[in-house]
């Protein structure tokens, strides 16, 4: 069982500054074809500062920290039993090629269903720049299946 | 920029976003541009060890391209919310559908808003990512 003292618990915080070449990666990995994500000029004329970050790139930065991980490993999930439940975003202003990025992440609930058969972790992250300005909150279930 | 919504309703439909059949070449670069290194979706032996049968789909590979069917609908800019379930593992050679529908204008923060319930299928019909967005109007 996930130990319930986790909740409320904040965890450390990944930063990533964006880069137009990495934002242009992710834009085609999506399949992106809006001129807006990979043609700063498009991206300009359309009133963003430089390249936009898709909305959910923002999402990686804490799995490319090694933060998800360790988090994972404290909370003792295995990737081999973990599911991503459910995923939500609220977006207060873009984060742009140039911004850097800080996500604060914390455990909000930890709960069971089935009898402990599925055990759900809720996290909790915020996206700040390097103003200090909220760029998101993140909202992810994840949940360990003990099959 | 902002889209002119001065005829929306609801009930009205997003245009579809069909994507190609899922590879394993989609999976590894999503990998890598997305940060999510996470062998179970690009490694056939980890795969395997664990139990499956292949390689599947990052859930956030399909949660990007209903993003992607809101923002060729209406600017990120007006993007304000988006919430999703996972319903099912998207297997390799899924032909994945976007899908969007208004079911609601309403305020969200004192702000007018279009609440588009967005759903992800496969070619089978599958529902794969289910959940809804609220997009600002202007």
């Amino acid at each position: 069982m996930i130990d319930k003292k986790w909740i409320g618990h904040a965890f450390p915080s990944s930063t990533l500054t964006l880069e137009r070449g990495r934002l242009q990666f992710f834009a085609r990995a999506i399949g992106e074809t809006d001129p807006v994500y990979t043609d700063v000029a498009a991206a300009q004329s359309a009133g963003y500062a430089d390249l936009p970050a898709p909305p959910t790139f923002i999402f990686g930065i804490e799995l490319e920290s090694g933060a998800s991980d360790q988090l994972l490993q404290t909370l003792g999930i295995p990737l081999k039993k973990l599911l991503h439940g459910e995923q939500g975003f609220t977006f207060h202003q873009p984060a742009c090629a140039g911004d850097t990025v800080t996500v604060q992440p914390r455990i909000t609930e930890i709960y069971d269903k089935k009898g402990g058969a599925l055990e759900f972790v809720v996290k909790l992250s915020e996206a700040r720049n390097q103003r200090g300005e909220l760029v998101a909150e993140m909202r992810t279930v994840l949940v360990c299946r003990h099959a | 920029m902002s889209k002119d919504f001065s005829a929306l309703r609801v009930g009205d439909e997003l245009p579809n976003l069909v994507l190609p059949p899922v590879n394993r070449t989609t999976l590894a670069l999503f990998a890598g541009a997305s940060g999510d290194y996470n062998p179970i979706h690009i490694d056939l032996d980890f795969a395997r060890q664990s139990g499956l049968s292949d390689v599947f789909a990052h859930g956030m590979l399909g949660m990007a391209w209903l993003c992607r069917l809101l923002t060729q609908w209406a600017p990120q800019q007006q993007l304000r919310k988006v919430d999703v379930r996972f319903g099912g593992i998207t297997h390799l050679g899924n032909i994945i559908s976007c899908r969007g529908k208004v079911i609601e204008l309403n305020d969200l923060a004192g702000e007018p808003c279009a609440r588009v319930e967005v759903t992800s299928v496969n070619q089978f019909g599958q529902i794969k990512i289910a959940g809804e967005a609220w997009i600002a109007l202007a």
